[in-house]
């Protein structure tokens, strides 16, 4: 159902921005290359015909999230700081912690290489991923955190605010 | 050749691999959460994978609430950055010890 082509496209710039975010010195960099990690997952949700999602991830996460992170960037003035960072046994420890996650994450993928169904319809995802399912399930079904969900948007703002003031009540 | 579910959960293992190499490598603060983000992007692009290969719903509407989870979790640790960062001038993870000892 999906061009390999666009798949390997789309996983490829996503897996060098993502190592872009890692290796760059500038956090403006930084989270530029984010940005574009996130735009590269937002296509993949769509070769999945997860439309509701794809656009759901650039609203919030490129256009809401990442602006906050540039904003907060920029008003601290990260690059009067030095930044430089040097290898020491602390790197090369994390290396090896990191090694050891990606071989425990493809034991499990390749553990359950015949319990998934792996091809994915186009017609089944086409009926899952349109905005209309996901609603009726979100308020029908998950009414109830859909409503949580909110309140813990509005605390999560109200504390925001209250340890972002200047001087704390 | 045709592109599989196995093609999906590959590239978000890699994807979050990334993630924790950045949470274990940097130093600024600002640079760990985006990371953390980065795991929560590729934890997401899993679920919807699956979800979408299994036909059922849930999974985006997991994927929907972590969303909504992940933006306030953003908010309150940018506040909380902000807040170190106006008492101690550095955003430096390896000069903020204060509970260390």
């Amino acid at each position: 159902m999906v061009t390999p082509f666009l798949f390997f496209l789309l996983a490829v710039v996503a897996v060098t921005a993502a190592l872009g975010m890692l290796f760059s010195r500038n956090p403006v960099s930084s989270a530029l290359w984010l940005v574009l990690n996130l735009f590269c997952i937002a296509g993949l949700y769509l070769t999945l015909n997860a439309e509701f999602i794809g656009i759901i991830q650039v609203l919030v996460y490129a256009g809401a999230i990442m602006v906050l992170f540039l904003f907060v960037i920029m008003l601290l003035n990260l690059s009067a700081l030095p930044t430089l960072e040097s290898l020491d046994w602390k790197a090369v420890a994390g290396f090896v912690v990191a090694m050891v996650v990606l071989a425990q994450l493809v034991y499990m993928l390749a553990s359950g290489l015949g319990a998934l169904p792996t091809t994915i319809l186009a017609e089944q995802a086409a009926a899952t991923g349109d905005a209309s399912t996901i609603a009726k399930e979100l308020f029908t079904r998950y009414a109830l955190p859909f409503e949580v969900i909110g309140v813990l948007l509005l605390v999560a703002t109200i504390g925001a605010l209250m340890l972002a003031k200047r001087k704390p009540i | 050749m045709e592109i599989t579910l196995n093609w999906y959960l590959a590239l978000s293992a890699v994807l979050f691999t990334i993630g924790v190499m950045g949470v274990l490598f940097r130093r600024n603060v600002i640079v760990i959460f985006m990371s953390v983000e980065l795991m929560l992007n590729a934890v997401n692009l899993t679920l919807v994978a699956l979800s979408q290969s299994m036909g059922d719903v849930s999974g985006q509407i997991l994927v929907f609430f972590v969303m909504s989870v992940a933006a306030a979790e953003a908010a309150v640790g940018l506040a909380i950055v902000i807040a170190i960062f106006r008492n101690k001038l550095t955003v430096d993870v390896s000069e903020i010890n204060l509970f260390k000892y």
